[in-house]
C-alpha cells in the first residue's frame, strides 16, 4: 500500500485514508464570463498527464479532512514532496529526488537490470572466451 | 383496563433503545462491547477561539494531530486543524457548555449520530488492524493518541484508551457493519 505523508497530520498515512483530486496550480479566471471558449476549453478540460512528475491536489478525506498538494512521479508513484494547500509551487529542481524516474524511458529488457541487456552479452562473451 | 393498557404503549413507546446497544462478543484475548449512550459535539473553531472554548468546556483542546485531552469524564479528540470531536460520558452535555461562548465557533451535537465500542484485551490493536490500515504499535499510536481513520469501508474515529484498550466511534448508520466487522476480527484475532 502506499504511504502518503499528510503536512496536516504530519505522518506517512496509508492511501485507504486519501482521495486523489485531480490536477494541483490550475487557477481558475476572475472573470468566468469574459473568457473565450478556448481558453475554457484549457482551464476546463485539458490536463497535462505527464510521464513524469505531475503536482496533484489530495485531500485527506478519512483523517484531518484537509485538501494539500503533492508532486507525484506518475511512473514509480512516488512522492518527492508534499505541501499545504496554498502554498507555492516548490521548485523541482531544489528536491533531491528530482532526477527522471528511475524506469522512466527504459525499454523492457533493460527494466529491474542492474546492468543493461547490452552489458550482460558483452561479460558473457568474455566470460566465455 | 383500556387506560392501564394505553399507558403501557405510551411508555414503550417512549422507551430508547440505542443501536447496538448491549452487543458484546468475546474471544480468547479479545473483549468487544458496544458503549453505553454519550454525549457528544463536532466543535469547528479557529486558533483565536481554542482559549475560549477550552475554558468553558473544562479540558485544553489539543492543539497537536493525532493527541487527546481528557478530563474527568469528557475528553477531547484532535480530528483536524480546526476541528474536534468532544465527547462526555457523564450527565454533563458540552453543547451546554459551549453555548455562552462568545468567541467564533462551530458547535454542532452528534450525540446520537455516533455509537461507540470499546476494543480491549491483548488482541485488540489486532482486532482493529484487521480493518484498519494504520500502524497500532504504542510508539507510533501512544496511549491518549486518536484519529479519525478506516475500518473496512466505513469511517472511524478511534482512540487508544490504554495499552490494551481502545474506543471506536462510529456513524449510527455504519454501527451494524462496523461491529460486525470487528467481532470478525476478534475471531481472527484471537486464534
Amino acid at each position: 500500500m502506499l504511504l502518503i505523508r499528510c503536512p496536516y497530520c504530519e505522518e506517512d498515512r496509508p492511501e485507504l485514508e486519501f482521495r486523489n483530486a485531480g490536477e494541483a496550480h490550475i487557477a481558475r479566471s476572475a472573470n468566468m464570463a469574459a473568457i473565450s471558449d478556448d481558453e475554457f476549453e484549457k482551464f476546463f478540460f485539458i490536463r497535462t498527464n505527464p510521464k513524469g512528475v505531475i503536482f496533484e491536489r489530495w485531500r485527506h478525506v478519512h483523517g484531518c479532512g484537509r485538501f494539500f498538494n503533492g508532486a507525484r512521479d506518475t511512473v514509480t508513484d512516488r512522492f518527492l514532496t508534499v505541501y499545504k494547500a496554498g502554498e507555492p509551487k516548490p521548485d523541482l529542481s531544489t528536491l533531491a529526488s528530482s532526477a527522471p524516474a528511475a524506469y522512466a524511458n527504459r525499454p523492457p529488457d533493460q527494466l529491474n537490470a542492474k546492468k543493461t541487456a547490452a552489458k550482460r552479452t558483452a561479460t558473457k562473451k568474455k566470460g566465455e572466451a | 383496563m383500556a387506560k392501564a393498557s394505553q399507558s403501557a404503549t405510551v411508555q414503550s413507546s417512549a422507551l430508547r433503545r440505542p443501536a447496538e446497544a448491549g452487543r458484546a462478543f468475546s474471544a480468547r484475548g479479545v473483549e468487544l462491547v458496544a458503549l453505553p449512550p454519550a454525549h457528544r459535539i463536532s466543535l469547528r473553531a479557529p486558533a483565536g477561539s481554542v482559549a475560549e472554548l477550552s475554558k468553558a468546556l473544562g479540558l485544553t483542546l489539543p492543539q497537536k494531530p493525532k493527541t487527546s485531552a481528557s478530563k474527568g469524564t469528557r475528553t477531547a479528540l484532535w480530528l483536524g486543524p480546526d476541528e474536534w470531536l468532544v465527547f462526555d460520558d457523564g450527565a454533563k452535555d458540552p453543547l451546554n457548555d459551549c453555548a455562552g461562548v462568545a468567541a467564533l465557533h462551530s458547535a454542532v451535537g452528534i450525540s446520537h449520530r455516533n455509537i461507540a465500542a470499546s476494543v480491549t484485551g491483548p488482541g485488540a490493536a489486532r482486532t482493529v488492524n484487521a480493518g484498519c490500515p494504520q500502524d497500532l504499535s504504542l510508539a507510533l499510536f501512544p496511549v491518549g493518541g486518536c484519529s479519525r481513520t478506516i475500518l473496512g469501508k466505513a469511517e472511524i474515529v478511534l482512540l487508544r484508551t490504554g495499552d490494551e484498550a481502545f474506543r471506536v466511534e462510529c456513524w449510527r448508520s455504519f454501527s451494524d457493519y462496523v461491529l460486525t466487522f470487528l467481532t470478525e476480527g476478534a475471531r481472527d484475532a484471537a486464534v
